[in-house]
């Protein structure tokens, strides 16, 4: 099947279907890291394990083989341990070690390579960048049918990982959550540390072949990132970081497809792995921004929504205070000082609008005037303030010039149980210190 | 290189430990990279009693505790648990840390830390189950907040969170509970309420050694009192226990000479 000029489904398919294996193999050593706050140990190993795959490569001589995963996990752990004592006999802080020795494991893993490269055919470029884009190219043939050869250890590590993760679900929670009470309890945390080491560095393998080993840490790390600011319970985190990281790579090779189209005109393309990696990037921005309740634009928002709640409030205590003291004012006259209120400001016209909106006040006569539940809501308010002010100056010895900006603050966050408690606290006292009256609930 | 043993050396006890003692140290010393900070500790904690750790700050409360369950090494001595020492006893004893020592981020609910405490029974493999989970709301309940069961830990107060701590200690259903600082920062309502839990826990039978670090109140709380500084100062019944004297001895300054020849013992294994 064509589409358009640059995409069949039996070659992209293949990869696109990789690339998504890929971002859920990694999605799941990626997400205990990520809340451990171990991001960069994904870094670290999936760097550190290349002298393992080189060494297990020129014992065997093949690229599929368990030789090339025993070394690359032999090399991973190896790495952690190395990070540990470098940390604790230099004496210098755990990044650095991590930095020190994985550029060594790695630079030691390049070396292996290239020396031998004439008489094996393991190229360094590869082992960097990955070769998604020739994954089609190499098959082998399973019950008649021709698949990816990359596909099979790739499926392998993504059963493994499901497995490991999902047996040892309690036993990893316990020990990235609380080390000294799973210790305490005999799952040795040390041990479930080196064997979450292991497992990413057997991931490591099965995708460096595909995207290359910097741009798994991509997607180590960012999906896992993006859904820890979507959900707060970890069994779903892995779970979404598995799909965001799918999307990633449908995403990613879709745009390594058009986009370079887009710019430069005509038919070319880019790389895939590469792309994948700036798409795991953009969900996780996307993330960071949109996502509900940890998200910058949902925070904003919902500060937003306070200050002009808080608006609102005010406006509706200013008013009922005029009724109060029975002052008369027109209506310029009224606007302009509901105007001088700091928090209502320049919301003004939009303060009005969601009053009227609200029906909490109206246009009665030419002028504002609360309606009865503006009024009671407004009642409430002015009560939960004087009792607050009456609170401050007898139990915190509040001077009484500074007890109406506390007081301010604190009655858009009284509600009736809180206030009821407050006039339990201040008994029977009809008038706040200024000599108001304290409205009845 | 000149290295102290890495394998705490068992030392022949003696007479003088209470065989039917709830929790027997005997000759500990825990160092720090070296510099030991706690000297020597020989003491038994009766079974059935509420016990307070109580010392300046850096006088080895929480290494006591961490050493008692072998989450730090030990250059020599013991513990015992109810005269059982390593991992027959494990089962038997529950562990509060500090607050501060996990990350309250940390995409969990209460009532999945709670749960945790069901985790050591289990073993490994097994999976949390309907029995689990149930206990864990027991627990919940228990401590005042069954209706905080889903929340993200983040999303509760420095009380609270304490009091999810103490419940995933009840659902260990211990004989033995080392709480470090259960009532660091929580407020005076909270504090009442971990007390009577504690004392509900005693009155079935538990021994608490309990980290505390209010003079105020520990006689009140408690009926046992391990007065510590580097060393154990004093070790016995709380009115026995908490004299003058002792409180001198415990907090009448550090104790420079010991510090000055630790720190020294601490350089001279590392400069060679």
């Amino acid at each position: 099947m064509q589409w358009g000029l640059t995409m069949t489904l039996d070659y992209d398919g293949w990869i696109i279907l990789i690339g998504v294996l890929v971002a859920a193999c990694c999605a799941i050593p990626g997400s205990w890291l990520v809340v451990r706050g171990m991001g960069m140990m994904g870094d670290a190993v999936s760097h550190a394990v290349l002298p393992g795959i080189a060494i297990g490569f020129l014992v065997s001589g093949t690229r599929s083989g368990a030789w090339m995963f025993l070394g690359a996990a032999i090399a991973g752990i190896l790495a952690a341990v190395i990070t540990q004592v470098v940390h604790h006999w230099g004496r210098i802080e755990r990044g650095a070690a991590m930095g020190l020795v994985f550029t060594t494991f790695f630079s030691l893993g390049l070396l292996l390579i290239v020396q031998s490269a004439d008489s094996v055919d393991l190229d360094p470029n590869c082992v960097l960048y990955g070769a998604i884009e020739l994954a089609p190219l190499d098959t082998i043939s399973i019950s008649g049918m021709d698949v990816p050869r990359m596909l099979i250890p790739l499926a392998a590590v993504l059963i493994a990982n499901v497995a490991l993760t999902g047996m040892l679900f309690k036993e990893l929670l316990a020990a990235a959550f609380d080390p000294g009470l799973a210790t305490s309890q005999g799952f040795d945390s040390r041990w479930l540390h080196y064997g979450l080491m292991a497992l990413t560095a057997a991931t490591c393998v099965a995708c460096f072949e595909a995207v290359g080993s910097i741009i798994t840490v991509a997607l180590l790390v960012a999906p896992p990132a993006a859904a820890l600011l979507f959900i707060r319970r970890m069994k779903w985190v892995i779970v979404l970081a598995a799909l965001l990281g799918g999307l990633a790579a449908v995403m990613g090779h879709l745009a390594a497809l058009t986009v370079p189209g887009w710019i430069l005109g005509g038919n070319v393309d880019t790389s895939s792995s590469g792309m994948m990696a700036v798409a795991s990037m953009a969900i996780f921005l996307a993330a960071a921004m949109f996502a509900p309740g940890r998200g910058s634009l949902a925070r904003r928002w919902a500060a937003r929504r306070d200050a002009m709640r808080v608006a609102v409030e005010d406006a509706l205590g200013l008013l009922f205070r005029l009724e109060e003291r029975a002052v008369t004012m027109d209506r310029d006259e009224v606007e302009g000082l509901l105007r001088s209120d700091v928090r209502i400001g320049g919301r003004l016209a939009a303060v009005l609008a969601r009053l009227r909106r609200g029906s909490l006040a109206e246009l009665r006569g030419g002028n504002w005037k609360l309606t009865v539940s503006g009024r009671s809501e407004a009642q409430s308010l002015v009560r939960a303030h004087r009792l607050w002010e009456t609170y401050l100056a007898g139990r915190a010895s509040i001077p009484s010039s500074h007890l109406h900006a506390a007081a301010e603050r604190l009655e858009h966050v009284t509600d009736p149980s809180l206030a009821a408690q407050l006039q339990r606290e201040v008994g029977d006292t009809p008038d706040d210190p200024h000599g108001r009256p304290i409205p009845p609930a | 290189m000149d290295r102290p043993p890495s394998n705490p050396v068992t030392v022949a006890r003696g007479a003088e430990h209470d065989p039917d003692a709830a929790l027997s140290i005997h000759d500990l010393t825990v160092a720090y990279d070296r510099r030991p900070v706690l000297w020597d500790v020989d003491l038994d904690v009766p079974a059935g009693c509420l016990a307070a750790i109580v010392g300046p700050n850096g006088s080895g409360k929480s290494t006591l505790i961490k050493a008692c369950l072998n989450l730090l090494p030990r250059v020599s001595g013991d513990v015992r648990v109810f005269g059982a020492s390593g991992r027959s006893s494990r089962r038997r004893v529950a562990y509060v840390p500090q607050r501060e020592t996990v990350d309250w981020d940390f995409p969990v609910s209460a009532h999945d830390v709670v749960a945790m405490g069901t985790y050591g029974r289990l073993g490994w493999l097994r999976p949390v189950g309907k029995a689990q989970k149930r206990a864990a709301m027991r627990a919940l309940d228990r401590v005042g907040l069954a209706d905080y069961a889903g929340r993200q830990i983040s999303q509760l107060s420095g009380g609270q969170q304490q009091r999810v701590f103490l419940a995933r200690a009840l659902v260990q259903e211990a004989d033995l509970y080392l709480m470090d600082e259960p009532f660091a920062s929580v407020d005076a309502a909270t504090e009442q309420a971990i007390v009577e839990v504690l004392r509900a826990l005693r009155n079935d039978g538990a021994t608490l050694v309990v980290v505390h670090h209010d003079l105020q109140t520990v006689a009140e709380y408690f009926e046992h009192l391990i007065l510590l500084n580097m060393r154990v100062v004093a070790s016995g019944p709380m009115e026995a226990t908490l004299t003058a004297e002792n409180l001198r001895a415990t907090y009448g300054g550090r104790l420079t000479l010991l510090e000055q020849a630790a720190t020294a013992l601490g350089r001279l294994s590392r400069d060679r």
